[in-house]
């Protein structure tokens, strides 16, 4: 491990007061940032100055700062979630920084995540498209079938954890340059698509789903594999060909 | 006040089933004509309003997240007990609402107890129907994996994700609610304020946190579902925003609060780096399956390792002190929570700590016994029985990853170390809180219509929760318990009609919200909210942490009480009420905190004995073990508010009652 030390940046910040407003990027120094500091640690310390200048502090979307909860998000020199890979910007260390360095940040950007304030977004389409179908049709029941009743192959297991173990912070509609968000609802078509407890309702899932999907506003996928590359968990490419095999068996009913 | 715990006659095993058999039930065309708010989409919060929903009740939800599915029950990492016993370890759901009753160091109530081990089972059935994908075996079956506190693999899991998964569940079920209009979700709203009329609650006033407007909603029942009150101590594996507003608003309405100093230090996360750090990263309790806890045996060690000037892969197996092995050989490293983190401490404040931070507070979680043993069972299953160190090696750390590959690589990207190659340093860190709100059997608290669950409130865990039982609780409150209990209490319900927000008390309770926040803003002081939260946190770390004494206790009181009054004084809130305003947030947040934290030190200091995750000083044996005292102490401490002096708050006694466990002396030995 390198020891920790300081640096001196520079911050390039997209500020925008709200929604209809036209933003703009400011300029901020900050300086005596440790490089043992997150990168939202370092938004902190900067608001802690702005606060103390009584300036208007930077709105970010950030919880649990430890890469689960998907809230926190932003372009970071050009990338989703910043300079390095398979993680979330809250997972960011300061440490992939150097002394001098002037760092760009913006909102995410897509039709359909609109811009609230500053680097905050409204990512409420995904959520309607998970409301459309992205779910197994059963109530709260105490008398559902024993959970090892269905065997389910390990493989399929994994495969169906690994997609659903998305986050939903949208990076990959963010980095796509059609602004698609096909990974996402891949990802949670796929989820279900592998186990047994999904196969029943697959065909409206995914109509459904794929519906709500095109009436948000997202663009559609053009094969880059960007948002694979910028995705903090790995999720893979494969989910959005299943998507298709999907769709195109339930149009085909 | 009278505590009544409602908690139904006979006997213990048949309680939960003849209470649900004589419960009044709200016909379905009746419920239509009934609301219930549910604050919070945790565990908790999203399993009940998505059960409410489907029952056919107008349900609205509150998350100020900008989704339901970033609630903090998503970080929950190792697992979710159930009493299934597919291992069989000899399980049954006896033994779970017994390890949990111990666990607990019987501060907890046997009924509920009892109740959350009988619907352990059914959480998992419901959450494999759901489509959570839970860990597996070759033959299809699900896996299981060991938990602290238990001799027996009750553990269900996803990786080092099974509160993701299960709250994807959960929100997967109430987005079926939400597209079905049985859910109406509002995102990005605080509550900020409880609503009663005649007594009963009857809706309640929430922020939209994008526009500032502040909101009246009504309801025939509220259920709070936010969380625990972690963040009081600033530094926290709880999520930045997690915080105690809604539960300590009820409290402020005439909602008891319980037991607030029970309070669980998870032992192993990662150590502080610095002044700036924001909070505290979880490593799983699952890891303690697999890595075994130690510091050096030596203090010249200790120290040459904080110098930078030896590793710990150079210290020889016999200069080191694997101490939960040698004090407790019968459970070693899986030890209770509260019993890990207090033998860190001892060894630290001992100086054989091994972190170069200030306080020299870290211990190493080593994982290369297990990387051996693993790699080693890998090559013989491959028909390899002369396996060379190096293929030895590399089949264990292949084998540590698939169990724990996200959590390493997490620690990873978050002290730029290696776990693979070399131990990885933890330190206890505050994790989760057992007080909350008070409520009966039935989740009422004593206010009529107000329900609580989850973390929030304080019923199952007593004074130190087992891990993988946080879920559990969640989901069978949410699940389980809520659907049948709420409805005995709308059934008289069914005539009432549309509460009015047009109600004075609505109005009153607005004005309340309006003042507060105006008052932030036009308070022309020169700090910031932070700068309160840390000092708070700080008083909270030292003096009602993981060690608790009289003298300090009674300091802690005195401190917060005085730092109250420079917070208002000098707080500096930017920004105006009508906007998106993370500051004024942070603010209403952190006036909650300072009075729930000042409560917190007095229930402690009320406290004369040691139990669970509370250790009081002055009551410890010759060897460090806690000292309960259960003639004096067998009681859960629930406070009245008694104003905005803190100091006047008064406490009641729910004397806890056991017919089915011979209450004992915790031993792990």
């Amino acid at each position: 491990m390198s020891a920790a030390k300081n640096i001196n940046i520079t911050l390039k910040i997209w500020r925008q007061k709200n929604a209809k407003a036209k933003g703009s990027m400011e300029t901020y120094k900050l300086d005596n940032v440790s490089t043992a500091s997150s990168f939202l640690e370092m938004l902190d310390q900067l608001n802690e100055q702005l606060i103390n200048e009584k300036k208007e502090p930077v709105a970010f979307d950030h919880d649990c700062r430890e890469g689960i909860c998907g809230m926190c998000s932003l372009y970071i020199n050009g990338r989703a979630h910043g300079p390095d890979s398979g993680i979330t910007t809250c997972q960011l260390h300061m440490r992939m920084f150097n002394d001098g360095d002037t760092i760009y940040i913006e909102p995410w950007r897509s039709k359909a995540f609109p811009v609230v304030k500053d680097l905050v977004v409204d990512r409420s389409a995904f959520d309607r498209i998970q409301q459309a179908g992205g779910f197994v049709s059963v109530n709260t029941s105490g008398n559902t079938i024993d959970a090892n009743s269905i065997p389910v192959p390990k493989d399929d297991a994994d495969k169906a954890f690994m997609a659903a173990a998305c986050i939903g912070c949208g990076a990959c509609v963010a980095t796509c340059k059609n602004g698609s968000a096909m990974l996402f609802v891949g990802a949670k078509v796929s989820q279900y698509a592998l186990l047994p407890q999904g196969k029943v309702e697959a065909t409206q899932r995914v109509l459904n789903m794929v519906r709500q999907m095109d009436e948000e506003g997202f663009g559609n996928c053009t094969n880059t594999g960007a948002c694979e590359i910028e995705c903090p968990k790995g999720i893979s490419l494969e989910n959005i060909a299943r998507m298709n095999r999907e769709y195109l068996k339930a149009s085909l009913k | 006040m009278k505590l009544d715990s409602k908690i139904p006659a006979g006997p213990l095993k048949d309680k939960w089933t003849n209470h649900k058999n004589h419960l009044k039930l709200v016909a379905p065309n009746n419920r239509p004509k009934i609301d219930i708010i549910v604050v919070g989409t945790g565990l908790a919060g999203a399993s009940a309003a998505a059960s409410l929903g489907e029952m056919g009740y107008n349900v609205k939800a509150f998350c100020f997240q900008d989704s339901p599915r970033r609630a903090h029950s998503i970080a929950a990492q190792g697992g979710i007990n159930a009493a299934k016993n597919y291992q069989n370890d000899g399980d049954s759901v006896y033994r779970l609402f017994y390890d949990t009753i111990k666990g607990g160091d019987y501060r907890a109530r046997e009924a509920n107890v009892h109740r959350l081990a009988e619907v352990s089972g059914n959480i998992i059935d419901q959450c494999v129907a759901q489509g959570v994908p839970f860990a597996r075996e070759y033959g299809g079956m699900l896996d299981n994996r060991s938990f602290g506190g238990t001799q027996v693999q009750r553990t269900f899991y996803a990786a080092g994700q099974t509160g993701q998964q299960l709250l994807l569940g959960a929100y997967s079920a109430l987005s079926r609610q939400i597209g079905l209009g049985r859910v109406k979700m509002y995102n990005r709203h605080e509550m900020l304020d409880l609503v009663k009329v005649d007594g009963k609650a009857r809706g309640i006033i929430a922020r939209n946190l994008i526009t500032g407007e502040i909101e009246r909603h009504s309801a025939h029942a509220v259920v709070i579902a936010s969380g625990g009150y972690g963040n009081v101590y600033f530094l926290s594996t709880n999520a930045m925003g997690s915080n105690v507003t809604a539960a300590w608003k009820v409290h402020k309405q005439g909602a008891l609060f319980a037991n607030p100093c029970f309070v669980q230090i998870h032992p192993t996360c990662i150590p502080v780096h610095g002044t700036n750090q924001s909070k505290l990263t979880l490593m799983s309790e699952s890891l303690r399956n697999s890595g075994r806890i130690w510091v050096p045996k030596k203090k010249e060690d200790a120290e040459a390792i904080r110098a930078g000037k030896l590793k710990p892969t150079q210290i020889a197996e016999e200069d080191r002190d694997y101490f939960l092995e040698r004090r407790y050989p019968a459970f070693g490293n899986l030890v209770p929570r509260d019993v890990a983190s207090r033998a860190a401490k001892e060894r630290c404040d001992a100086g054989f700590g091994i972190e170069a931070n200030d306080t020299n507070e870290g211990v190493y979680l080593d994982f290369s016994t297990e990387i051996q043993n693993k790699g080693r069972q890998a090559a013989y299953a491959k028909g390899n029985h002369n396996p060379t160190p190096e293929e030895i090696t590399k089949l264990g750390k292949a084998w540590l990853e698939e169990k724990y590959g996200n959590l390493f690589t997490m620690y990873q990207k978050i002290t730029d170390e290696n776990p693979y190659e070399t131990p990885m340093k933890i330190y206890p860190a505050v994790h989760y809180t057992m007080g909350g709100v008070w409520v009966d059997y039935n989740l009422q608290s004593t206010i009529p219509g107000c329900f609580v669950a989850g973390e929030a409130n304080f019923s199952d865990h007593g004074a130190n929760r087992l891990g993988a039982s946080a879920l559990m609780q969640g989901l069978a409150d949410g699940y389980f318990v809520l659907p049948y209990t709420i409805s005995n209490y709308l059934a008289d319900e069914i005539r009432t009609g549309k509460i009015s927000t047009d109600a004075p008390e609505f109005a009153e309770a607005e004005s309340r919200v309006k003042d507060a926040i105006s008052k932030f803003l036009n308070n022309n002081g020169s700090k910031s909210v932070d700068h309160f939260h840390k000092r708070l946190g700080l008083i909270m770390w030292n003096k009602v942490g993981m060690a608790r004494n009289e003298e300090g206790l009674k300091q802690a009181i005195q401190e917060i009480a005085q730092l109250k009054e420079e917070f208002y004084n000098e707080v500096y809130v930017p920004g105006s009420a009508d906007e998106l305003n993370p500051e004024l947030d942070k603010a209403m947040r952190v006036a909650d905190f300072i009075e729930l934290g000042q409560l917190m030190a007095m229930d402690a200091l009320q406290r004369k004995e040691s139990c669970g995750g509370h250790f009081r000083e002055e009551y410890q044996d010759a060897e460090g073990e806690t000292l309960r005292d259960d003639v004096n102490f067998k009681f859960v401490g629930a406070w009245e508010y008694k104003g905005s002096d803190i100091s006047k708050a008064e406490l009641h006694k729910e004397e806890l009652v056991y017919e089915e466990i011979k209450i004992a002396a915790r031993n792990y030995k």
